[in-house]
């Protein structure tokens, strides 16, 4: 672990990282791919719409010696339906029958309490008018939408729109890879299912905004340099905040293991799983494009800014000279000399070596990098 | 969101953690306190986790009205519901609406779920009956029949004829003066009379007060002729002529003996008593109970549907001094039923001159009729009070309330599995935040104290809320609001990630913990408040938007975002700041998780070129 907390040192510094932003390509190529992926597979094998979408009934009975097999006969007979009967971990059982109506239903809980010997209400249902599904849907789209305005006009306002496109387009990224997999894998969709969904907007985001929010501090005076692009101050933010993405991440996916493993394993079904498998999917996609896919588009937008424009030509600029110094000479110490001269820097470790990339050398010497400047 | 507490907490933060960790620990303790004060000490628990019966209902447009769904009607069924589920003896059903158009029946397990599920899936209806005979409550003993039954039969017959036979007159609920309900000895059967001293339904109207009066003057089928009636007959597709009355005949010695038997004196009775009414067909005679259990009556056919009432209102009439009264407004079809049963009614004697107002088969109230009432406005009025005539007023709204309801979901929950899913969702909790607490202590050492503090803080915090909150608002602890809070203590643990990861920065700029604590604070507050602010958002639209279970979750998902807040401030930074103070953290021992060396920091050479004590700082310890 102090591995980790060395490691988040240099990260810090800047001595190691990743060019998250320069390699940007690669990682919208393999998000766009996943994102294909995930929408071919939802259109060729669809979603695996759950009891409460379709309408009909889930009994779940209580510890009986009655095998599936006779369950299932009895719900059938009694329903005049089809139904999937799965023996759960404590000999209980649970059966699920679609399409039926709430009178259907209640036949099939009698049915089976009568097979079974035991009292009607001791056997759980789960009646679900087939309206029921459809409305469930329909506010979790309307929360979808509203969520989405409000939170782009709060990201534009407390940020900026670039980083509110991004964060939103992010978060449409997330979606898209969960749904995908539902698709995918085949994973039943339930109202828990909705829920995990539409707390992966929250979290998502949470996620994107501090790594936003560590990049608008890095670069608040940035115009004011000619050391770094707008690009390498995103990317520099990036790696400096990526021990506290890491940790964050891990730490709100531990609870929602451990949901997964008690719901999948305890319960073998149920609104536990549900929420937990959706949420599970969601906060590792929101994990990844927070940092992939929200942070180097928003350094795309900003590169398109005639201001940021001019600010890399300077640089360009800059180390051309700055290069054609070095090649004349000119004596290290110098540069140390200035950074003395800045009051209030304690520890001006970090600039140097940014990071080995090429012309890091050059820019290594005189202050700090605005974006560390507090 | 940051500024008021920035401004508490520049005098707090720097200056005296000390007293702003003791406020939230006597916030805490109060919270406790209040806590085992309101006598619950565990979350009410929703019927997943308890086991019981959930219904979901959902409101629909009766056709033709659309725009009925709103907020007051949707209250009013409420009121409707509740009273139904919980006159069952069901205690502790619940009913609330959610959303715009969904209303939620929570009957709590060791009820009858079915005989619930008949009361909440029917309409409520509403219906105008014309009372045939009306006695005291309780059981009759002897059942007296004879001539008086037949009396009632013939004027039975004759109603149907009438075709319905409705009628408003004028009378009032409960207390003061009944004058509505008497039984006087005439046409009256059996024992209903000598036994209430108020048989003065007569006297009463003479002295003026309770009389039913027509506002609107012109009535077209005044004094009920009988051409009218015919035709209405006709257009009900009742058969006008003598059938109806033969078979009345023998019903109304069935009647007699039924409201013999019946018993409104106990909650029980008259509930059975309700129930029988209520899926009588309209056009059968019925036996229900008064409201109060101080009467029964023999009603006939439904002579106006509750439907036809378009509005009904209480004023207090400071004119006429009549003091409160009700006011109906009927539609046009409405008017005309109603002045024509008001003319056959008055005509007759009392009980028979009364009509009674039956709401789930159980009767509202019943005034009397001295007049036909036309032009489709009428009043009651006659010693109501304030809330009398309100009540009133919303039962007769009720019935004009253009709303069915489809029952959407239904779900039983037995004690066992609920039990489980209960223990499960403890267990996932445990297990989470005990994995939380290993990686916490493994990366951070020393400061997971502080962070495992500050969980446990929010944790007392969200528990001690969560039990006040079921007796303040209803709140109930269901399997995804126990979700909400797992998936929370992630959020939770985020906000002191963001913090540490501050202060460790500014270590590595070579601060010394004390500054570095209070320097790094800004910028973690910010990104905590903004952070947690898109999360609180998106549970605050969540659960304004979304129905059922969502909404547990989004409830709770916002109310641990808040605490996080809270505690992150009013704890967890006062906290840091004292300990600060401490050489075991100051001097960066390498298991405070702070220690300098451990982050990285080198005593790189041009810093102690500078300054020889940079990274460390001792003094501070």
């Amino acid at each position: 672990m102090s591995r980790l907390g060395s490691l988040g040192a240099r990260l810090y510094r800047g001595e190691v990282g990743y060019d998250f932003v320069g390699k940007r390509k690669i990682w919208y190529g393999i998000s766009i791919l996943i994102t294909i992926t995930a929408i071919v597979g939802l259109a060729v094998r669809g979603l695996n719409m759950g009891i409460e979408f379709s309408g009909g009934a889930v009994f779940t009975t209580p510890k009986t010696a009655v095998t599936s097999a006779q369950a299932r006969q009895t719900a059938q007979d009694a329903s005049g339906h089809t139904a999937v009967v799965q023996k759960l971990g404590n000999d209980t059982l649970r059966l699920q029958v679609s399409d039926l109506t709430p009178d259907q239903s209640r036949k099939t809980q009698q049915a089976l309490a009568k097979k079974l010997g035991v009292d009607t209400d001791k056997v759980n249902t789960d009646i679900v008018g087939p309206s029921w599904g459809d409305q469930i849907a329909n506010k979790a789209w309307w929360g979808l939408g509203i969520f989405m305005v409000l939170v782009v006009i709060y990201l534009a306002i407390a940020f900026e729109w670039r980083m509110a496109v991004a964060a939103l387009i992010a978060l449409v990224h997330d979606l898209t890879i969960t749904v995908g997999v539902y698709a995918l894998v085949g994973f039943e969709v339930t109202p828990g299912t909705v829920i995990g969904l539409l707390t992966i907007l929250g979290y998502s985001l949470y996620d994107t905004v501090v790594v936003f929010d560590g990049l608008k501090e890095s670069s608040k005076d940035l115009t004011k340099q000619t050391r770094f692009t707008y690009s390498e101050i995103a990317n520099r933010s990036l790696n400096s905040t990526l021990v506290r993405s890491i940790n964050t991440t891990v730490v709100a996916l531990l609870p929602v293991a451990g949901l997964l493993f008690i719901g999948g394993g305890f319960l073998g079904a149920g609104m536990l799983n549900d929420i937990s498998l959706a949420l599970f999917v969601g906060l590792a996609a929101g994990a990844y494009s927070s940092i992939f896919i929200a942070t180097p588009l928003v350094a795309d937008l900003k590169e398109r800014d005639p201001q940021m424009q001019a600010l890399a030509k300077r640089v360009r600029a800059r180390r051309a000279s700055e290069a054609a110094k070095a090649d004349s000479g000119e004596p290290r110490d110098g540069e140390e000399h200035g950074e003395d001269g800045e009051p209030q820097d304690a520890a001006p470790a970090g600039v140097v070596g940014q990071r080995g990339r090429t012309d890091g050398r050059n820019r290594g010497g005189r202050g700090r990098s605005q974006g560390r400047r507090r | 969101m940051a500024a008021p507490k920035k401004g508490r907490r520049s005098p707090g933060g720097q200056g005296r953690p000390g007293r702003v960790l003791a406020l939230i620990l006597i916030a805490m303790v109060a919270l406790t306190g209040g806590m085992f004060a309101s006598g619950h000490t565990t979350p009410r628990l929703g019927i997943d986790l308890a086991g019981g019966t959930s219904f979901t209902l959902e409101a629909k447009n009766e056709p033709g009205k659309p725009n009925a769904i709103n907020e007051t009607n949707m209250n009013t069924a409420v009121g409707i519901i509740d009273s139904r589920v919980n006159g069952l003896g069901v205690s502790e059903a619940e009913v609330q609406t959610q959303g715009s158009n969904h209303i939620i029946v929570n009957i709590p397990r060791g009820t009858n779920a079915k005989q619930a599920r008949k009361q909440v899936g029917t309409t409520a209806k509403l219906g105008f009956r014309p009372v045939l005979t009306a006695t005291a409550g309780v059981k009759t003993p002897e059942p007296a029949p004879s001539a008086s039954g037949k009396a009632g039969d013939k004027d039975k017959g004759d109603k149907d004829k009438a075709s319905d036979k409705p009628d408003d007159k004028s009378g009032d609920k409960d207390g003061k003066s009944k004058e509505s309900v008497k039984p006087s000895g005439s046409a009256a059967p059996s024992a209903s009379t000598g036994q209430q001293g108020r048989a003065v339904s007569d006297a009463l109207k003479a002295d003026g007060t309770p009389s039913p009066r027509a506002t609107a003057s012109v009535s077209d089928g005044k004094n009920g002729s009988t051409d009218p009636k015919k035709d209405e007959a006709k257009k009900d597709g009742q058969s006008p002529s003598p059938a109806p009355s033969a078979s009345g005949g023998t019903d109304m010695a069935a009647l007699q003996k039924k409201l013999d038997a019946l018993d409104c004196s106990t909650p029980q009775g008259r509930a059975q008593a309700n129930e029988a009414a209520a899926s009588a067909r309209a056009e059968d005679p019925v036996v229900a109970c008064r409201k109060d259990g101080s009467v029964k009556e023999i009603l006939g056919p439904v002579a106006v549907e509750g439907t036809a009432v378009d509005k009904a209102s209480a004023v207090f009439d400071s004119q006429g001094g009549k003091g409160w009264l009700v006011q109906l407004k009927f539609n046009s079809e409405g008017a005309k039923k109603f002045a024509d049963v008001t003319g056959k009614l008055a005509a007759k004697q009392s009980p028979q001159n009364q009509f009674a107002i039956v709401l789930d088969g159980e009767v509202v109230s019943d005034p009397s009729v001295s007049t036909s009432i036309g032009g489709g406005q009428a009043e009651i009025s006659g010693g109501f009070d304030q809330q009398g005539a309100q009540d009133l007023a919303n039962v007769l709204s009720y019935g004009a309330l253009p709303l069915s309801f489809d029952v959407v979901t239904e779900t039983t929950v037995t004690a066992a599995l609920g039990g489980e899913q209960l223990r499960a969702g403890l267990i996932a909790g445990a297990i989470g935040l005990g994995l939380v607490v290993i990686y916490l202590v493994a990366y951070y050492r020393g400061l997971a104290l502080v962070a495992l503090a500050s969980l446990a803080c929010s944790a007392v915090l969200t528990y001690t809320i969560m039990v006040l909150l079921g007796p303040a608002i209803g709140f109930a602890l269901n399997l995804p609001a126990v979700c909400g809070a797992i998936v929370a203590i992630g959020i939770t643990a985020d906000s002191f990630i963001v913090y540490f990861e501050r202060i460790r920065d500014e270590i590595r700029e070579g601060r010394t913990l004390r500054p570095a604590v209070e320097r790094g604070w800004p910028r973690a507050r910010r990104t905590i408040l903004v952070s947690d602010f898109v999360s609180f958002l998106a549970a605050a639209v969540l659960f304004v938007v979304t129905v059922g279970k969502v909404q547990g979750f989004a409830f709770t998902l916002g109310l641990t975002t808040l605490l996080d807040i809270v505690v992150v401030f009013f704890f967890t930074k006062p906290l840091m700041t004292l300990l600060a103070r401490r050489k075991f953290f100051a001097s960066g021992h390498p298991w405070s998780g702070l220690d300098p060396r451990r982050l990285g920091v080198r005593p790189p050479l041009r810093a102690s070129r500078r300054r020889p004590s940079a990274p460390v700082d001792p003094k501070e310890a």
